[in-house]
C-alpha cells in the first residue's frame, strides 16, 4: 500500500534517501549543466521543461495582445489604436494563443513530462522525434511571428477565403507557419500513440492506464487524423495567395465554402485537442484531492474516444450561414450535442468523485472548481449554439466569443494551471506557497467570469465580434469585460512571481507531497534522467487507487 | 557494424537496441506503428487535395472531362506501370534484406530508384508540355483550345496535386539512395534485422498507392 516502497511498485528507488539519490543517479535537471546538454537533449523532461518556457513566453504575447484588445474596446471609438492595428492585434492574439498556446500547452508540457512517467518508461517512443517536434514547433512559431511583425496579418485567425488571398498584409509567411507548427503538434501525437502502445510497464494493461493517458491518447488521434488536412489547406492558401490559382475565390470559380470545410475539418477537432488534455488533468487532480478512486474510470476513458470520435463530425456547425441545407444544419446540430452528452458523463464522474469524497482543497482543486464551472457553462451555451435557430442570432457576436473563450481558454486555463501546481513539486523537486496559490485561483477565477460573461450579454444585444468601434449602448458591459480581464491579467502576475519565487527559494518537496496514488509520483521528484533506477517498475495496482478516504492508508510523505 | 554508432551491434544481422526500450522486439513494434501512423497522415494529406477534385469535378463536370483528355493518356500509363513495377522491387528488397542477400537487397533499390527517376523524367515531360501549351493553373492558363469555366482550376488541382505526388517521390527516393548504401557498406540486413528496409518500402508503397488513385482521377475519367 506504500507508494514509495518496494512492494507496489518492484524496482521503483526507495526515494526516501534522497541524498544517496541524488550522488548516484542525479536528477534530471542537474544531469549535465551545459546549454548543450540542455538544447539538444532527447530526455522528454528536459525537452518538456524547454516547451514550458517557450509556450509561457507565447502566452504572455498573446496575453499581452489580448490586452490590447480589451483597452481598445473600452470606448465606442478609436481608444488606443486605429482600425487596421486592431485587425491585426486580434489576429496576432487568436493566432498566437490558439497555435502556439492552446493546442501544444497541456501535451507538450506536462504529456511530455508525465506520460512515460506513468506508463513506467524511459522515455518516450521516439526521443529524437520529440526534440525534433520542439524545433519545428519554434521554427513555425518564429516564422509565423515574423510574419505578424512584419506587415502583420488581418484575416483573423481562421484565415477565410477570399478575403485571406485578397489582403495586402503578410498572411504566406504566417500560414506557411502555422503549416509548419501543424507538423510539429503531428509529431508529438504519433510519438504519444506509439509510447502508450508499446511502452507501457509490466502491469499497465490498457485499463490501468491513468486517466491523463487515456486523454492523451485520444487527443494524439485527433492530432494525427486532422492535422495534415490543415497543413495541405495551409499550403493551398499560400499558393492562392502568392499565385491566385483562384481555387478558393469566387471570381475563379472557386468555393470559398470548400475552404471552410477543410479549415473547420481540422479547427473543431482541435477544439478537442485543446480541452481533451485538460479533461485528463482534472480526472487526475480530482481523484488525488478528493482522495477517492476516481468514480466510473471507463466511462471516462470511453468518453475521451467518443470525443475524439463524434469529434471529427460536427465541423458544420461552424457554417449554418453559409448556405448549407436545413438538414445539413440539422445532422451537424445533432452530432454537436453528442459531444455534450460525452462532456456530461466526464463531468457527472468527477461530481462522483468528489462526492463523500475527503477532499483536500489545495490550489489545483481550486482550478478543479473554476474548471467544473467552466466547462458546464461553457458546455451549456456550446448547446446553445449548436442549435441552428439560436446558432443564427448569435453568429459572429460576442455570444460566440464568450462561448469558445468559456470552454477553450476556460478549461484549458484552468487545466493548465491546475497542472503547473500539481505537478510543479514533480518537475522541480520544490513546494510553492498554498496561501498565494489559492489567492491567485481566486483572482483568477473570478477574472475570468468577470471578462467573459459580459460578453455573453453582448453578444446577445448584437454586439458582431471583431468590430472596432460599436454603439454607446455596449459601451458599459464593455468596461466591465476589461475590467475582469485586468483581474486576471494580476492573477498571472501573482503567479508567475511566486512560482519563480519558489524555484529559487522553495521548500524541497519530497517524492510525493500531495500522497497522490498516481504512478508518475513513484519516481523520485524531480526524476533522475532515465526516470527510474533499476530494472522496470511493475504494477499491480489500478491507477487512482484510494481505498478509503477516511482511512489514511498512504504514509505522510513530505 | 562497422562504423561507431553501431558499436552496439556485435554480430551481423543483430540491430542496435536504444535504451529505453526494453526489448528489440518492442523496439520494432514502435518503429512499425510509427511508420502506420505517419502514412495516414500522408493519406490524409492527400485526402485533401481528393475533396477539392471532388467539389470541383461536380461544380464543373464537363470542364473537366474536357481538360482530362488533354492529359498525356500514353506518357501516364507508362508512369503507372513503371511506378507499380518499382513498388515490386522494393517488396523484393524486403524479401531479401529477412534473407540477409545485402548485395541483392542494394540491387532492388538500385532498380526501384532507377524506375523513379524514368518516373520524373517522364512526369518532367509531361510538365514541360502543359507549359508550352498554356495549360497551367488558374490565371496563368493560356490554352486557346479549352475554354471552359472550371478548367483552370481542374489544372490547379492538377499541378498541386501531381506536384505534391512527385516531392514524396523524391522524399522517397531519398530514404531508398539512404538504404540503398546502408545495405552495400554494413551489409548488415538479415533475419533479424530487416525493420529499416521493411519500413521504407511501406514508404515507398505509399508513394506508389497515392499514384494509383491519382491517375485514373485525373488521367482516366
Amino acid at each position: 500500500m506504500n507508494p514509495s516502497s518496494s512492494t507496489t511498485a518492484e524496482g521503483v528507488l526507495p526515494a526516501h534517501d534522497a541524498h544517496d539519490a541524488h550522488h548516484d543517479h542525479p536528477s534530471y535537471l542537474v544531469d549535465g549543466t551545459t546549454i548543450k546538454s540542455w538544447l539538444l537533449t532527447v530526455d522528454h523532461k528536459r525537452i518538456a521543461i524547454m516547451y514550458l518556457v517557450w509556450i509561457l513566453l507565447f502566452f504572455l504575447v498573446g496575453g499581452i495582445f489580448a490586452m490590447a484588445i480589451r483597452i481598445e474596446m473600452l470606448t465606442p471609438g478609436p481608444t488606443i489604436m486605429d482600425a487596421m492595428t486592431y485587425n491585426r492585434t486580434f489576429t496576432l492574439h487568436g493566432m498566437v494563443m490558439i497555435f502556439l498556446f492552446m493546442i501544444p500547452a497541456i501535451p507538450a508540457v506536462f504529456g511530455n513530462f508525465v506520460l512515460p512517467l506513468m506508463l513506467g518508461a524511459k522515455d518516450v517512443a521516439f526521443p529524437k522525434l520529440n526534440l525534433a517536434s520542439l524545433y519545428i514547433y519554434l521554427a513555425g512559431a518564429f516564422l509565423a511571428l515574423w510574419g505578424m511583425i512584419n506587415g502583420g496579418l488581418d484575416t483573423g485567425w481562421t484565415f477565410y477565403t477570399p478575403y485571406s488571398t485578397h489582403t495586402t498584409t503578410t498572411v504566406a509567411p504566417v500560414l506557411f507557419g502555422a503549416f509548419i507548427i501543424g507538423f510539429s503538434s503531428i509529431a508529438t501525437g504519433l510519438n504519444f500513440i506509439v509510447t502508450i502502445h508499446t511502452m507501457r510497464a509490466p502491469g499497465i494493461t490498457w485499463f490501468k492506464l491513468p486517466l491523463f493517458a487515456w486523454a492523451l491518447y485520444a487527443t494524439s488521434c485527433i492530432q494525427v487524423l486532422a492535422t495534415p488536412v490543415i497543413g495541405l489547406l495551409m499550403v493551398i492558401v499560400t499558393g492562392e495567395q502568392l499565385f491566385h490559382f483562384g481555387l478558393f475565390d469566387p471570381a475563379r470559380g472557386g468555393d470559398p465554402v470548400l475552404f471552410q470545410h477543410l479549415f473547420w475539418f481540422y479547427s473543431h477537432p482541435a477544439v478537442y485537442i485543446m480541452v481533451l488534455p485538460s479533461f485528463g488533468v482534472m480526472s487526475e487532480v480530482v481523484a488525488t484531492y478528493s482522495r477517492k478512486n476516481i468514480f466510473g474510470y471507463r466511462a471516462i476513458a470511453y468518453s475521451s474516444l467518443g470525443i475524439a470520435f463524434v469529434g471529427f463530425f460536427v465541423w458544420g456547425h461552424h457554417m449554418f450561414v453559409s448556405g448549407q441545407s436545413t438538414f445539413d444544419a440539422g445532422v451537424f446540430g445533432v452530432l454537436t450535442m453528442l459531444v455534450g452528452v460525452f462532456t456530461a458523463i466526464k463531468v457527472f464522474n468527477w461530481v462522483g468523485t468528489v462526492y463523500k469524497g475527503a477532499v483536500d482543497f489545495k490550489t489545483p482543486f481550486a482550478y478543479f472548481c473554476g474548471f467544473l464551472f467552466f466547462t458546464v457553462f461553457g458546455g451549456m451555451t456550446g448547446i446553445a449554439v449548436a442549435t441552428t435557430s439560436l446558432d443564427v442570432h448569435w453568429h459572429d457576436t460576442y455570444f460566440v466569443v464568450a462561448h469558445f473563450h468559456f470552454i477553450m481558454v476556460g478549461a484549458t486555463v484552468m487545466a493548465f494551471l491546475a497542472s503547473l501546481h500539481y505537478w510543479f513539486p514533480k518537475m522541480f523537486g520544490k513546494t510553492y506557497h498554498e496561501g498565494w496559490g489559492l489567492v491567485a485561483a481566486a483572482f483568477i477565477i473570478l477574472g475570468f467570469n468577470a471578462t467573459f460573461i459580459p460578453q455573453f450579454l453582448l453578444g446577445n444585444y448584437g454586439m458582431p465580434r471583431r468590430y472596432f468601434e460599436y454603439p454607446e449602448r455596449y459601451q458599459a458591459l464593455n468596461v466591465a469585460s476589461t475590467a475582469g480581464a485586468s483581474l486576471l491579467a494580476f492573477g498571472f502576475l501573482i503567479i508567475a512571481i511566486y512560482l519563480v519565487y519558489s524555484l529559487a527559494y522553495g521548500r524541497a518537496s519530497g517524492q510525493n507531497p500531495w500522497r497522490s496514488k498516481g504512478y508518475e509520483w513513484l519516481s523520485a521528484s524531480p526524476p533522475p534522467t532515465h526516470n527510474f533506477v533499476g530494472p522496470q517498475p511493475t504494477y499491480p495496482e489500478e491507477p487512482h487507487f484510494y481505498v478509503d478516504p477516511k482511512k489514511a492508508e498512504v504514509p505522510d510523505v513530505v | 557494424m562497422s562504423s561507431s554508432a553501431h558499436s552496439a551491434a556485435a554480430s551481423p544481422g543483430v540491430p542496435r537496441l536504444a535504451q529505453h526500450f526494453a526489448s528489440i522486439e518492442v523496439q520494432n513494434h514502435a518503429a512499425r506503428l510509427g511508420m502506420w501512423l505517419f502514412l495516414s497522415t500522408e493519406i490524409l494529406l492527400f485526402a485533401g487535395l481528393f475533396v477539392c477534385y471532388g467539389c470541383y469535378r461536380y461544380l464543373f463536370p464537363e470542364a473537366f472531362a474536357a481538360a482530362s483528355r488533354h492529359l498525356d493518356l500514353t506518357m501516364g500509363t507508362v508512369n503507372t506501370v513503371v511506378l507499380i513495377t518499382s513498388s515490386l522491387t522494393a517488396a523484393l528488397a524486403v524479401h531479401y534484406a529477412k534473407e540477409g542477400k545485402n548485395g541483392v537487397v542494394a540491387l532492388m533499390f538500385a532498380l526501384t530508384i532507377g524506375m523513379a527517376c524514368i518516373f520524373l523524367v517522364i512526369k518532367g515531360f509531361e510538365y514541360s508540355h502543359k507549359f508550352a501549351e498554356g495549360a497551367l493553373p488558374g490565371p496563368y492558363y493560356r490554352m486557346e483550345a479549352v475554354q471552359l469555366p472550371g478548367v483552370p482550376l481542374y489544372f490547379t488541382i492538377y499541378f498541386l496535386a501531381t506536384g505534391l505526388h512527385a516531392f514524396h517521390v523524391v522524399v522517397g527516393m531519398s530514404v531508398l539512395v539512404w538504404l540503398m548504401f546502408k545495405a552495400m557498406r554494413e551489409k548488415n540486413f538479415g533475419p533479424n534485422n530487416y525493420v529499416a528496409v521493411e519500413l521504407g518500402s511501406m514508404y515507398w508503397h505509399l508513394v506508389d498507392l497515392v499514384w494509383i488513385f491519382l491517375f485514373p482521377l485525373l488521367y482516366l475519367i
